[in-house]
């Protein structure tokens, strides 16, 4: 029994908080939502330099080894400054998924440039994407970051296909979004030609798996980080005499706010532990944190703005990047009522 | 990082779950299941003594004191499978996890060969006379006064919520022993006789109808002088050394017990229908996934070596749990519908899910209100300002 950080996790984690703190600025992030949503420096450092982007690829195609408690500590650093970066589309989902079920052939053409930051791919899933031979049709409307990817990774539950965003039959549609740290684009295939994965479901159960944890780690390191600025504003906002903190009607929404997110803690390891570990318990995990972390997240970043007053609300200060950020996530891959349901189908079974 | 236990751990976990699960279907099958403290004390009693003569019954103590110097992890998985098994709790938890770890620590010798064989072997059962009527969550204001007269201490005043008080043999104390002193100062730990003229009990009648707290009286009441644990004056740093106690390893088997009670709120959603209700399938959903974050959660605690990291993570603890068990009552209900409403028993004895219901209102207040514990976690887990305090 450990369940706690490894000292080269425990590095992992310094190495990547330092790296996100000191580059992923609140200029540089609001630069880039003016722009197209992503930090180019930013993830170009990141592939290129800090040597992280790799996590949970096998270091035979070019990753880094290490599975998805490292990838979910890379993605709580990176959340928790509201990063702009394709970590979620490119690499937690299009390079997970070409790993797992990409042919050699395809993995040696993808992944190293994936890796690289040189290629910015898109996970565009829908159900109902139809194939007749290898061009596919359909339409995938909330493909994150998708206005910016030069591939698609377009799958829906039986197969998956490897489509050049410049490809005959693929329109790109960049949208306003909520969130401008990560905007979606629609994107429409028309007979488009792709390259069939070799194993469409590992692709698909990878990129799933990966997507719900660093969903999940993204909220976490977010949630933290709204409480940890709000505390820091409750010491020194002085009201009534006193500091703002001293109040028991701040501090209990403290207190709320971190008793929350160490059981949304819990949940993004024990997730990230489970399905490194091949446990049973992994699915059940997985829906767990991804429902409890992003409502954690979403609560947290509403109590920012709150305990912060009139200058919360404003466009000036930070608080509204978490708070979108954080209703993006309880958003994505499927509600957490839908993820509750999975659980509740799990333990009580389909409803007779 | 890793959530499994290692092979060994594995075997010990076998061997733990056989001999309980063999004493649950054997000799003491009339005590299982049995959630409410204060039934069949007698029986548990003997239950205790059953346990220490297997050398069960503090397994994390050294081995010269009856225990096995069990690994953190040992204890874990016995903590679990004492509750997996349906193991009733232990009438002496306080002597056990409270009592006899304070002993440990900051007893002499001798207090240890007096007191700690019969902790450990069931014979001697301990409460906790902290909490007064004007000092429950405030235990710097407690007022019960001790003296030291002759070779004797003597107390006088009263404590409440004196959990099995009446099923005790010894109480622990703490007392004001210094004339005119205030707060934490001036204290002083004492381990009193309950058997004597000096002191009285009566119980408290409570929401269920049960009454396992009571209030205690001292008037006058009687302990040798070398009864105290630490030293004169010195029995706040004690009193406070204690309460870290009880965040431990039974944290993990009352997480197995809430999963026994969650498990029956299932049976019952499924025989009634309930269970097609997406929005009971949503609480019951969250209800299980708060359970095993409160398992990993405390996995985590206890596997953090790196206690500056983790002191304000388990300061979420208590809330954590109390708050869940509060909303499973709830559930409860609500899965039962009208039917938590009657009980078959004229005597107003509840079933456990409507028992579960009544009871949990007073985990969200003993060991800590939750407000107490909001403002603990507020100021020593994040660092904010004290709230103003009169003569602190």
């Amino acid at each position: 029994m450990h369940f706690a950080f490894t000292d080269e996790q425990a590095m992992i984690v310094e190495t990547a908080q330092a790296f996100f703190r000191e580059n992923a600025s609140s200029a540089r992030t609001r630069a880039a939502m003016a722009n197209d949503g992503i930090d180019r420096a930013l993830w170009d450092a990141f592939c290129a330099e800090l040597g992280l982007s790799g996590i949970g690829i096998p270091e035979a195609v070019g990753g880094a080894g290490l599975g998805l408690v490292e990838l979910a500590i890379i993605a709580e650093a990176a959340g928790a400054q509201v990063s702009a970066l394709p970590m979620l589309g490119s690499l937690a989902q299009c390079a997970q998924a070409i790993a797992a079920g990409g042919s050699d052939a395809q993995r040696e053409s993808w992944l190293p440039r994936l890796l690289s930051g040189e290629v910015i791919a898109g996970y565009a899933h829908d159900a109902g994407f139809v194939a007749d031979g290898n061009r596919i049709s359909g339409e995938a409307g909330f493909v994150a970051h998708g206005g910016s990817a030069q591939v698609f990774l377009a799958s829906n539950n039986a197969s998956a296909w490897i489509v050049p965003a410049d490809a005959e039959g693929v329109t790109v549609t960049p949208l306003t979004t909520m969130d401008q740290t990560r905007p979606y684009a629609r994107v429409s295939f028309q007979g488009a030609k792709g390259e069939p994965l070799a194993d469409p479901m590992a692709a698909s159960t990878a990129a799933h798996q990966a997507a719900f944890v660093v969903a999940a780690a993204e909220a976490l390191g977010g949630a933290q980080e709204a409480l940890d600025r709000t505390v820091a504003y409750a010491k020194e906002r002085v009201q009534f005499g006193r500091p703002i903190g001293s109040f028991q009607a701040y501090k209990h929404r403290l207190a709320d706010m971190m008793i929350e997110i160490e059981q949304a803690r819990s949940a993004v390891y024990w997730a990230a532990c489970a399905v490194d570990e091949g446990s049973d318990e992994a699915p059940l995990a997985l829906h767990a944190a991804k429902s409890f972390a992003t409502d954690t997240f979403l609560r947290c970043a509403g109590d920012m703005i709150q305990l912060h007053g009139g200058i919360g609300f404003t466009w000036e200060h930070d608080a509204h990047l978490f708070f979108k950020r954080a209703r993006a996530l309880q958003s994505m891959l499927g509600s957490n009522a839908w993820h509750r349901e999975q659980v509740a189908a799990m333990i009580l079974g389909e409803a007779a | 990082m890793k959530l499994g236990f290692s092979q060994a751990e594995e075997a010990f976990r076998a061997e733990a779950a056989d001999w309980l699960q063999g004493q649950m279907a054997g000799e003491f099958r009339d005590i299982k299941g049995i959630t409410k403290l204060t039934e069949k004390p007698e029986r548990r009693k003997e239950w205790e003594q059953q346990l220490a003569a297997h050398k069960w019954s503090c397994i994390g103590w050294p081995e010269e004191w009856g225990g096995r110097n069990a690994t953190l992890a040992e204890q874990v998985i016995f903590a679990e499978e004492y509750a997996r098994a349906g193991v009733p709790g232990r009438v002496n938890h306080i002597g056990v996890e409270l009592a006899g770890p304070t002993i440990l620590a900051f007893g002499t010798p001798e207090q240890k060969a007096r007191f700690l064989p019969g902790i450990a072997g069931g014979t001697t059962i301990f409460c906790q006379g902290f909490s007064e009527p004007n000092a429950g969550s405030d235990l710097a204001a407690v007022r019960t006064k001790g003296r030291l007269e002759g070779g004797e201490w003597v107390v006088n005043g009263q404590k409440i919520w004196t959990s099995l008080a009446h099923i005790s043999d010894w109480i622990f104390v703490v007392t004001r022993t210094e004339e005119g002193s205030k707060g934490p100062k001036g204290l002083t730990f004492l381990m009193m006789p309950i058997d004597q003229p000096g002191i009285e009990i009566r119980g408290i009648e409570q929401i269920n109808g049960d009454a396992e707290f009571n209030e205690t009286f001292f008037t006058d009441a009687r302990c040798p002088a070398d009864s105290l644990i630490g030293s004169v004056g010195g029995g706040w740093q004690i009193a406070m050394g204690l309460l870290a106690f009880e965040r431990g390893v039974s944290t993990l088997g009352q997480q197995m017990a809430f999963r026994n009670e969650l498990d029956a709120i299932i049976e019952v959603a499924r025989a009634n229908g309930s269970a097609n209700d997406p929005l009971i399938r949503q609480r019951i959903a969250k209800a299980e996934i708060g359970l095993r974050l409160m398992r990993y959660g405390a996995l985590r605690m206890l596997s953090n070596t790196d206690h500056s990291r983790i002191d304000g993570a388990a300061l979420t603890y208590k809330i954590q749990w109390a708050t869940w068990r509060r909303n499973l009552g709830e559930l409860a209900m609500d899965v039962l519908g009208q039917a938590g409403e009657v009980t078959g028993n004229p005597e107003y004895e509840w079933d456990t899910l409507p028992n579960l219901f009544l009871y949990s209102r007073a985990d969200t207040i003993y060991g800590g209100t939750n407000q107490i514990q909001r403002n603990l976690i507020a100021e020593r887990g994040l660092g904010m300002p004290r709230e103003p305090r009169g003569d602190l």
